[in-house]
């Protein structure tokens, strides 16, 4: 039986994105921005929007597959797919999906994408609108426990205490998306730079490690990759990002209800990364850029230890922005200001920035461009990553 | 002075949409902490599911226990996300550990100050917080 794997087998080949918006700030309906998404990444790859015949996305995206191919006009429509949960969990994994699809010959060329009008419909950082609630959310909603913030300040509160990790570990995640993010033109914080006097005064959203600047923002946009397999992905006009490794799910009943998961004080990639990192045939040390999603720099941290990039001893020492910007830092992360910064596209302008790191035309570019690492949406059930690398690392 | 800890107006918790958690809201209702315990294999199991996730048992009985545990973590949110908390300024949610039950956790407020200092592990117990249409469970520190 031949080796089961999507190492080497696809490639992202295209890769589009709306201008990003503060939430309610969009003149463009979600739907169109999901189309734009779809046409420029299209563009990038040099392709028709006619040629596209599979789409994959996650967190409930509301642009419906099927109408997207109608609308565009798709010659066929082969694939189409939509992975379980909330949040920005499925980032890696709608990706996945798709490689998954052209790597078996499911489809051709399919586009994962996410597309979000927080303005337009319900804004994430908000408890909704009801009067009572049913199922697991009636154990927390009356006791104030509501928003995204809230379901998981306490596994970060838990994990701090465990591991004795100071609020200092997170303001350096926090401070280098903003520093990468003042490059960027597409950014929605360009020109609020951040420092550490600004982030210490800034309000609590929760007590004990949430500060304003500890969580994502809330945008209005659009963003979409183009996927096809790997024997076909040099035919298209940029230099490939080959999949080298993917997972999705999370750990023993991480979904377990009213927060009774047996590892509480976790962003739920503890069993997921080795596997990742088997399929990838490489290590965290073989990382050379890394983007982790960001809802809240909690989940960063977590995310960061479970897949090995840093020791939970030496958070306190390691996390300092210096090592966590490019082009210089030990582990440049993040590098076009992610979910903090550039804006909140649910993590999918995360895989694009890898891929323009590996393309080699990123706005912080780095001098060692082979790899790059992926994390989507910890602490949401299921959460997914991936390994992305050029044609040397395969 | 209201007599609950969080203002009037917050979603009211139900057992809909298929029931699965009456006999909780009932029992909170009597003032009495009731959670599953599988008659299979005997294991505790919280929040309530239809089956034990350790034996597959579909026979999950509801005992009453005492309401002692330990706060395992907490938050002290700042930020209102909702309208009924506008203006009210911070609270305390805590999650508690039940080490009688197989360590089962449940989430609550912890009443009292709400700028207290939290102190993880500290010994806390069930009250009841009876609302017009429902009841709540709350954990207050032992003394």
């Amino acid at each position: 039986m031949s080796e089961r794997t999507l190492r080497g087998k696809a490639a992202i080949v295209g890769i589009g994105q709306t201008p990003y918006y503060k939430h309610g700030q969009s003149p463009d309906s979600e739907f169109k921005l999901a189309l734009m998404a779809v046409v420029n990444a299209c563009s990038d790859a040099g392709i028709s929007p006619h040629d596209v015949d599979g789409f994959a996305s996650y967190g409930n995206d509301r642009s419906d597959a099927g109408r997207l191919a109608a609308a565009l006009g798709c010659r066929e429509f082969r694939f189409s797919n939509m992975f379980w949960g909330g949040g920005g969990g499925g980032v890696c994994g709608a990706v996945a999906n798709a490689a998954a699809a052209v790597a078996t010959g499911m489809a051709d060329c399919v586009v994962a994408f996410r597309s979000l009008a927080q303005g337009q419909y319900a804004r994430y950082g908000r408890g909704a609108p009801v009067t009572s609630v049913g199922g697991d959310d009636a154990f927390i909603f009356p006791y104030g426990m509501m928003s995204p913030a809230q379901r998981f300040a306490m596994k970060i509160t838990r994990f701090m205490h465990e591991h004795g990790i100071k609020h200092e570990a997170l303001r350096a995640i926090s401070l280098a998306c903003y520093h990468h993010a003042q490059n960027n033109p597409n950014a929605v914080m360009r020109g609020k730079p951040l420092d550490e006097a600004k982030y210490d005064n800034s309000r609590w959203i929760i007590e004990p490690f949430f500060h304003l600047y500890d969580c994502c923002l809330e945008n209005d946009g659009a963003a979409a990759v183009i996927v096809v397999a790997a024997d076909r992905a040099k035919d298209f006009p940029h230099k490939p990002a080959y999949m080298l490794g993917a997972v999705q799910g999370c750990d023993h009943r991480s979904a377990a209800p009213v927060h009774n998961m047996p590892g509480y004080d976790s962003s739920h990639f503890c069993s997921l990364a080795p596997h990742l990192y088997r399929m990838a045939k490489m290590g965290p040390k073989d990382m050379q850029v890394v983007q982790c999603y960001e809802n809240f720099t909690g989940g960063v941290l977590m995310s960061l230890i479970e897949h090995g990039l840093v020791q939970p001893e030496q958070a306190n020492e390691f996390l300092v922005k210096e090592n966590l910007i490019a082009p210089d830092g030990r582990m440049p992360l993040n590098t076009s200001g992610g979910n903090l910064a550039e804006c909140y596209m649910h993590g999918l302008e995360l895989v694009i920035e890898a891929v323009h790191q590996i393309r080699g035309d990123a706005i912080n570019q780095l001098k060692r461009n082979d790899t790059a690492i992926v994390i989507g949406g910890p602490m949401v059930t299921p959460v997914s990553s991936l390994i992305l690398g050029s044609e040397a690392a395969l | 002075m209201s007599e609950f800890y969080l203002p009037e107006g917050l979603p009211a918790p139900s057992a809909a949409p298929d029931g699965l958690s009456q006999p909780y809201w009932d029992g909170a209702r009597e003032g009495k902490l009731r959670i599953q315990r599988c008659r299979g294999c005997g294991a505790w199991q919280w929040g309530p599911e239809w089956v034990c996730h350790r034996c597959h048992s579909f026979d999950l009985a509801w005992e009453d226990i005492t309401g002692r545990g330990r706060i395992w973590s907490y938050q002290r949110p700042h930020h209102p996300v909702h309208p009924a908390l506008n203006g009210h300024g911070p609270y305390i949610v805590v999650l508690v550990e039940l080490p009688e039950y197989g360590g089962v956790r449940m989430v609550g407020n912890l009443l009292g100050d709400p700028r207290q200092e939290v102190r993880i592990g500290a010994p806390v117990e069930a009250v009841f917080e009876h609302h017009k249409d429902y009841s709540l469970v709350q954990w207050k520190l032992s003394l």
